[in-house]
């Protein structure tokens, strides 16, 4: 299994693309809104959070096709799948891959991208943390979205409006931990929620990932 | 009694629907009629909303008709995973179509009522998002079923959407709920007592609702109709291609 998750990290590394990809569209949303709503720092304050957490949603998003496919055009996935490895691990294991090359960076960019949107001083402490937690549920997710899709040649469209409804509890939980956060008022509903949502998304959703695998391999 | 799992066979499904569905397509027409001119003609206007309350007429039934259909969904998408039952799958597919119109039926009336009675067409609300929410879901749902070619591929990757998107759903409605407080009045019906709404309205209301689930029932069936008969006649083409 270590040697399955290192190979999907040097993979992303060095196949190119993948891991910066991600990146940079995170830092051109935060360039782009800016340019859109005008520079005012009082309005750009005040939305910061929601785009910052719309912004990783995103970023997540873009990469997800890439967790399955390339092993399913080439016959990997085939052989993972016979291994005496559980595809369940197998799942779990190339979501932890993609939140380490995907996830896990934005967190750590994202209070560079926070001062270019004037994000409030008490805020960075609660955005952090609730990328933190949140990010492994937009991971989890979408491997159970990019296992859905796995055989379809035109599925990246289809990954989007199949994924994105599924992230909105996690969108909504992680954006009222900043805003609440912001605000001064308690943040301990919304973060236990959201610590849930991920919880529950990486304990019981590979087991789905799993089993829609199996009958796309079928 | 014969068993309810006899209806798995789709012979036996066309064979009883065959009498079934013309009955319940009249049974919808005249249930809906009645129950849509009564409250349209035949009901006082409200002292504080006037004639635009009568929209209730559409608009509950569609709501609870779109909830029930993604139930419905799950159930036979359930069937399917356990007991591999075509006919069952073919109705979950069958009913999404509805449900999705049913969806924007809600929505749209929601619209025209909440235009003059609360000033705005939309409004961020718990309800209304969690039901633009629901309607997502059924895109996704419908956009899978038609990306896939192989039929028993696309039932079940699609059942597992609907299971793993029903605690989404679910997820996203008390989100929604946690997000923002409502415009939205509660439940407009229920059994506790002291309810709000006067048997004027009640009456002709449980009426279309009525109808408006006969409806749902005439177009799942004719919809898994349909999908049968597509079924075999791919069948059919294969078989004469084999020959």
């Amino acid at each position: 299994m270590r040697a399955l998750l290192l190979r999907d990290l040097r993979l992303a590394l060095r196949a190119g693309g993948g891991f910066g990809l991600g990146l940079a569209f995170f830092l051109i949303l935060a360039v782009l809104v800016p340019l859109g709503v005008g520079p005012e720092p009082d309005t750009l304050a005040l939305i910061a959070p929601g785009i910052l957490w719309v912004g990783a949603l995103l970023a997540c998003l873009l990469s997800l096709d890439r967790i399955f496919a390339l092993d399913f055009e080439d016959g990997s996935l085939d052989l993972l799948a016979t291994a005496p490895v559980p595809l369940e691990a197998v799942v779990s294991i190339k979501a932890l891959a993609h939140w380490i090359t995907t996830g896990l960076p934005l967190v750590l960019v994202s209070p560079v991208l926070g001062l270019l949107l004037f994000l409030p001083a008490e805020a960075y402490g609660w955005l952090i943390l609730s990328l933190l937690l949140g990010t492994p549920a937009l991971s989890v997710i979408g491997s159970f979205g990019a296992a859905l899709t796995v055989g379809l040649k035109r599925g990246g469209l289809l990954l989007s409006l199949l994924v994105l409804p599924l992230y909105i509890p996690t969108l909504v939980f992680g954006a009222e931990v900043v805003s609440r956060g912001t605000q001064g008022l308690t943040v301990g509903t919304p973060l236990a929620l959201l610590a849930g949502i991920t919880a529950g998304a990486v304990a019981l959703l590979p087991f789905a990932s799993a089993l829609v695998l199996r009958i796309n391999l079928r | 009694m014969a068993s309810f799992w006899e209806y798995a066979n789709p012979l036996k499904f066309m064979r009883t629907t065959d009498w079934l569905l013309p009955v319940v397509a009249w049974a919808a027409v005249i249930v809906t009629a009645v129950g849509l001119i009564w409250g349209f003609f035949f009901t006082p206007d409200d002292f504080r909303q006037g004639s635009t309350v009568k929209i209730i007429f559409l608009h509950v039934p569609s709501a609870l008709m779109a909830i029930n259909a993604w139930i419905m969904m799950l159930v036979a998408s359930l069937i399917w995973l356990i007991r591999r039952h075509h006919v069952s799958a073919l109705a979950a597919k069958a009913a999404a179509p509805v449900g999705v119109i049913m969806t924007l039926i809600g929505l749209i009336t929601g619209a025209v009522w909440g235009q003059p009675m609360w000033g705005t067409w939309w409004a961020w609300d718990p309800r209304l998002t969690s039901f633009l929410i629901l309607f997502l879901f059924y895109l996704g749902y419908i956009a899978l079923w038609a990306a896939i070619d192989d039929p028993d591929t696309a039932a079940d990757l699609t059942a597992v959407l609907c299971l793993v998107g029903s605690v989404f759903a679910l997820l996203s409605r008390y989100a929604a709920f946690f997000w923002s407080q409502g415009l939205h009045q509660g439940a407009s019906l229920s059994l506790a007592p002291g309810t709000r709404i006067d048997w004027a309205y009640k009456a002709p209301l449980y009426i279309s609702m009525t109808g408006f689930g006969l409806i749902f029932l005439a177009l799942v069936i004719a919809g898994t109709r349909t999908e049968i008969r597509a079924r075999r006649m791919k069948a059919l083409v294969a078989r004469e291609r084999m020959a």
